[in-house]
């Protein structure tokens, strides 16, 4: 269930992990075990947030310092007492270093832990390159038993976050640092194993996820005045995917772009192409950074520099559609 | 504990040492010498009165937990889970076959009685200290306990939780290290030394008791008190650490000290002699008075 943002919507910009720290918050209000830990970086993501949003809660997040293996089975522990555990730190730190704990403990035990750093993709910005992760998605992509969430901001940040707590097992919710456009009106409540047509067009399809839907939509918009009709689908859920609905999109347009703001090697391109080479061969094209790490700049900066913004969409559109 | 009780404990860890030797041999492959070296701490843990735990109820929330961190000593929790009742015997014999829910390494979905998958070493130690939280935070009755190698130390991930556990005043956690002095390439002194761990954990504001881990009367009495203190504690004292000195592989006479029965099964002859051995060790309990 959800409303698409209005176009005075469109222009508050919130942060997907803006929505981590106060989300939790309202599951613990509602009932739900809820716990966090965190590696130093509880300001950053916003799970301080939670910690202060009732005396009570300041007991339930966990902050580990600067040790991201050890927070990471720390949260496998709280889950294994009954907790609906939720991990902090930034995406590279996150997923990255502490795979290992991700992959043996957790996902090999199918434990109720939710992997939410925050900072994901090249959203980061100035930090640079040792700080943008671009390969988180095709980590946990490939481990079984987790289920890979991307919300396209805030309000679908909201409802991964919910929906990580109300279905047991690991989960990765991708959360990011820079503020973005809506997409949905605030209060939207998506689904595990759905995409979402935003956006409905006959000429070709666009599947994105992430900040990149917003891109997608902007692209729809400056096709749209070429004269070619998109199909925009919000990917949201990457594990499961949400094959029905991005195979009859490729069925009825003929041509798929898949737009991501992570590698190119792993993530939603991989989803769409392994979905696509099975079942339904068409042209594509993918709009992601291309086996690069990433670089210093801020995001308005960096989407063009990575061929990440609509009109890089809309280039690789016009290679489809010939 | 009286002698008698002593002698049942003596005459459980010697028939669970036959049941490691035979079902590596069974299996083919698999890690003799830490399970040798671990398995009287399991007896003094499982039968010696430390752990509360229900067999027919393994999921019950007041229980105690373990947590066996050097999860490639999978036959020694095995051999202990069957014989307190989580398992079947007979099953032991599928060690690291299709189909077993003996896993090489501890799988938490397919067993009974394993509280959560272990392998990759280095991470029990994180786990109990999350489990130590998550049972204070609820009121818990139960405690946390976790063996680890002192190979497993040489891992950075043991300190962050060292740091961890007595930041957060974990009281409700107990350590316990088989430090049996081996690891895969050699001396652990020779390899990589993880040093004096009484003095590390001691450095990272742990309590710290040390034990012969052979010796079962002491075992149980110092398990028993490390329960006891726990238990006491609320979860607030400091977290305690058990350093057991092992030798790795005992009671079979020809892989004792050897590194090179790390992770080596017997072949028929050596089973043989391994289990003509332990029977001269059963033997010799029987008649001990």
């Amino acid at each position: 269930m959800y409303t698409l943002a209005t176009d005075e919507q469109r222009n508050v910009k919130r942060a997907t992990r803006a929505a981590y720290g106060a989300t939790l918050a309202e599951l613990a209000d509602a009932g739900m075990p809820v716990v966090a830990v965190d590696a130093d970086l509880t300001g950053s993501t916003t799970t301080a947030k939670f910690a202060a949003a009732k005396p009570e809660y300041a007991d339930r997040l966990f902050n580990c310092g600067i040790a991201e293996q050890n927070m990471t089975d720390v949260a496998a522990g709280l889950a294994l007492t009954g907790h609906i555990a939720y991990t902090g730190s930034f995406a590279v730190f996150g997923t990255g270093r502490a795979y290992d704990q991700i992959r043996n403990t957790i996902c090999y035990s199918n434990l109720n832990v939710k992997i939410a750093p925050t900072h994901a993709g090249i959203s980061v910005g100035p930090d640079g390159g040792s700080h943008q992760m671009l390969e988180d998605i095709s980590l946990m992509r490939g481990l079984p038993n987790m289920r890979v969430l991307v919300p396209a901001d805030h309000a679908a940040a909201r409802s991964a976050i919910m929906l990580a707590a109300r279905n047991d097992g690991p989960f990765y919710v991708r959360l990011g640092r820079a503020s973005v456009p809506a997409v949905y009106a605030e209060g939207a409540e998506l689904e595990v194993g759905k995409a979402y047509v935003l956006r409905e067009g006959a000429d070709v399809t666009i599947v994105a996820c992430g900040i990149e839907v917003n891109e997608a939509l902007k692209a729809a918009e400056e096709l749209a005045s070429q004269g070619i009709e998109a199909e925009v689908i919000d990917a949201f859920s990457l594990k499961p995917l949400d094959g029905e609905t991005i195979l009859a999109s490729a069925k009825k347009t003929g041509r798929v772009v898949v737009a991501e703001e992570h590698s190119v090697h792993g993530g939603l391109c991989s989803a769409v192409a392994e979905l696509l080479v099975q079942q339904h061969p068409v042209p594509c094209r993918f709009v992601a950074v291309q086996d690069r790490f990433g670089k210093s700049g801020e995001l308005g900066e960096l989407l063009p520099y990575f061929g990440l913004d609509a009109a890089s969409i809309v280039k690789a559109v016009g290679e489809v559609v010939a | 504990m009286g002698s008698l009780d002593m002698k049942r404990l003596a005459l459980k860890a010697n028939e669970m040492r036959a049941d490691i030797v035979k079902m590596i041999a069974e299996a083919g492959s698999g890690h003799p010498g830490g399970s040798l070296s671990a398995i009287d701490i399991m007896t003094a843990l499982y039968f010696g009165g430390v752990l509360e735990y229900d067999p027919a109820h393994p999921d019950d929330p007041g229980r105690d937990r373990f947590i066996l961190a050097k999860g490639h000593a999978a036959p020694a929790l095995y051999a202990t889970l069957a014989h307190a009742g989580f398992i079947a015997r007979e099953e032991l014999a599928t060690l690291r076959k299709p189909g077993s829910k003996l896993q090489g390494h501890p799988d938490s979905n397919l067993c009974p009685g394993v509280e959560v998958s272990t392998g990759s070493l280095g991470q029990g130690l994180s786990v109990a200290a999350g489990v130590a939280a998550g049972l204070r935070l609820d009121g818990a009755p139960g405690v946390v306990f976790t063996l680890l190698g002192d190979g497993e130390c040489e891992e950075g991930q043991v300190w962050e939780a060292a740091m961890f556990a007595a930041h957060q005043r974990l009281g409700k956690l107990v350590a316990i290290v088989d430090e049996n002095g081996l690891q895969i390439d050699g001396c652990t002194a020779e390899v990589c030394d993880p040093g004096d761990l009484a003095q590390k954990f001691a450095a990272f504001g742990w309590d710290v008791v040390t034990v012969e881990g052979h010796d079962l009367a002491a075992l149980v009495q110092t398990l028993g008190e490390a329960k006891e203190r726990a238990v006491a504690s609320a979860g607030t004292a400091t977290p305690r650490v058990v350093i057991a000195r092992t030798v790795k592989g005992k009671g079979v006479s020809f892989m004792e000290g050897q590194a090179g029965w790390h992770g080596k099964a017997p072949d028929a002859e050596q089973t043989a002699a391994a289990l003509a051995e332990l029977e001269d060790q059963r033997k010799s309990i029987e008649e001990a008075n």
